[in-house]
């Protein structure tokens, strides 16, 4: 059978995941040291692990409503307020996804119709633009630079505005280059946003890693922004909590009414086991997570000092755990110095190419790996590039 | 908890070499050296040793926990006797603590003859000392935050998007 023709146009389309080729190399060896993962190396604090296990116990296995328990609802309305200092309603403004990939192509399915432009900034999650195709979308891409630090320039914004532009997706802390937004940057693509009646989804999932005692701004939270504005926020990074599978999303009632419409039927609703661990994790979490951001932010100055001191250029990134160097200058692709590194010294690093065709002369290393072992890492780089 | 991170470094892994903890919180090694020696001289940090799980070491000691009643004394309170008791080499620990009795005394020794003798001829012959109550250390989960049966760990993918 050819199944070639039986593939829908749109989905056959999609190239495969630059991840995917590179997770096939590594894979079965045990011998290598990855600073390829894009998730914490702690386990779930264990007083949310042991919150779901009660909920087990007390056999809540059951659905909930579509839109999540409320009682999650109403912690997370009550966390968001604290934290982003944007107010939704619990009953009919958030609603409880699996993961904020769920969330994301909810979104964009509610609102797209087909042929309608998304700009996106790259380098970014890799999910971003396939998500814009599988909803009919048309992704745009604007590209950030490392001379800004990788942060969002609302020129390039507006230079990649169309007539078809109907939103506009951000994510700060950035997957994979840790890029933070200042307030400016934000005041400026909001302006945008409101002149040309853009919606702005953004993926808040990195937003309490910030380090330097930055505190983090969200685009919800400026004047005007909040009609406009649809909030994903969910557990996996702060919490640690990837397993659970967890995110939501906030905005105005008549989006969330939609987007609930695709949720209610593909599916039903998120796991309430892990709905009970989120309780747990908003409630109760936050002395856990500062610890493991302490840790990360730690990690962070010691990989930045050992890849600069040793003549790879990187920046400092304000956020999330991921350092995205500059090995350009070592005339090797980013897949070739991935792979080289990988054989040579078996160190694991993803190509940045893999999150965006700008990402070419980068790799992503993730820090949330143990110390020792991301001590040996940075002496295999180092022993690596002598031998370049 | 304290609120100095280096402090806290030092308390998860004091075997962090003095650049590794300048490179984590972007200090200069001369600074964590000089920090790390101004709280040994003024006794803020007492010493460094290894937690070790005494079952894998095939150690062959046992310890007890030992709850003991005093009369506190005017002036002083508790604190004479609790000295007293605490110098001991026996000793490994000792409390002050608040309920049923007064002080919770950790005593190492050979077998349960050398820990029960220390009691009845050393413990409880002090003037002062009302009462005690020997619990022999049976096994441990988890000690100054290492638990003895560890997770399986974080089973990551070793690429992940």
């Amino acid at each position: 059978m050819d199944y070639s023709s039986i593939i829908a146009k749109h989905i056959a389309s999609i190239p495969r995941s630059g991840i995917r080729d590179f997770f096939e190399l590594v894979q079965g060896r045990d011998d290598v040291i990855s600073l390829g993962v894009g998730e914490p190396d702690f386990a779930t604090p264990w007083h949310i692990r042991e919150a779901a296990i009660y909920s087990l116990e007390k056999g809540q296995t059951s659905y909930t409503s579509n839109l999540g328990l409320l009682s999650l609802r109403k912690s997370i309305a009550k966390y968001v307020s604290q934290f982003f200092h944007v107010d939704y309603v619990a009953e009919k403004e958030v609603l409880v996804t699996v993961g904020v990939s769920e969330a994301i192509d909810l979104a964009l399915r509610a609102l797209l119709n087909p042929g309608d432009e998304v700009i996106y900034h790259e380098p970014c999650y890799v999910s971003y633009s396939p998500s814009i195709v599988m909803a009919y979308g048309k992704p745009v891409t604007v590209v950030t630079k490392k001379e800004d630090g990788f942060s969002l320039k609302p020129e390039a914004v507006a230079a990649a505005i169309t007539p078809r532009t109907r939103m506009v997706m951000l994510n700060f802390p950035t997957n994979p280059t840790g890029a933070c937004a200042t307030r400016e940057d934000l005041e400026g693509i909001a302006k945008l946003c409101i002149e040309h009646n853009l919606i702005v989804m953004t993926d808040e999932i990195y937003s309490e890693l910030r380090y330097d005692g930055e505190e983090h701004l969200s685009i919800a939270a400026l004047p005007g922004m909040r009609e406009r504005t649809i909030l994903l926020h969910g557990f996996s990074k702060a919490f640690a909590m990837t397993g659970f599978r967890l995110g939501y999303a906030c905005a105005p009632q008549p989006i969330i009414e939609a987007m609930m419409k695709i949720h209610q039927y593909a599916m039903l609703c998120a796991p309430i086991m892990s709905q009970n661990a989120a309780i747990e994790a908003l409630e109760n979490g936050t002395p856990s997570m500062e610890k493991m951001r302490d840790s990360y932010h730690q990690r962070r100055d010691y990989v930045v000092k050992r890849l600069n001191d040793m003549g790879i250029e990187c920046h400092t990134p304000g956020g999330a755990f991921y350092v995205f160097p500059d090995i350009s200058k070592f005339g090797l692709t980013s897949k070739e110095f991935a792979m080289k590194l990988l054989e040579q010294e078996s160190v694991a690093a993803v190509p940045g190419n893999a999150f965006g065709e700008c990402g070419e002369g980068f790799l992503r290393c993730c820090y949330a790996t143990g110390f020792d072992d991301l001590k040996l890492a940075m002496d295999k780089i180092e022993n690596f590039i002598s031998k370049l | 908890m304290s609120t100095d991170p280096l402090l806290e470094l030092l308390r998860s892994k004091a075997r962090h070499t003095h650049q590794e903890l300048a490179e984590m919180l972007a200090l200069s090694e001369a600074e964590v050296r000089a920090r790390i020696a101004a709280w040994e001289n003024d006794g803020t940090i007492l010493g460094y040793h290894a937690v070790v799980n005494a079952e894998l070491a095939g150690d062959v000691d046992v310890q007890a926990f030992i709850e003991v009643k005093v009369t506190p004394e005017r002036g002083g309170g508790f604190d004479r006797l609790a000295m007293r008791i605490a110098r001991f080499d026996q000793v490994v620990s000792c409390y002050l603590a608040s309920g049923g009795y007064d002080l919770m005394v950790v005593v190492q020794g050979a077998d349960l003859r050398e820990v029960a003798r220390f009691v009845s001829e050393r413990l409880s012959t002090l003037d002062g000392v009302l009462s005690t109550a020997t619990h022999f250390l049976l096994k441990t989960y988890k000690e100054n935050g290492f638990l003895f049966e560890g997770e399986t760990g974080v089973q990551r993918l070793a690429v992940s998007p």
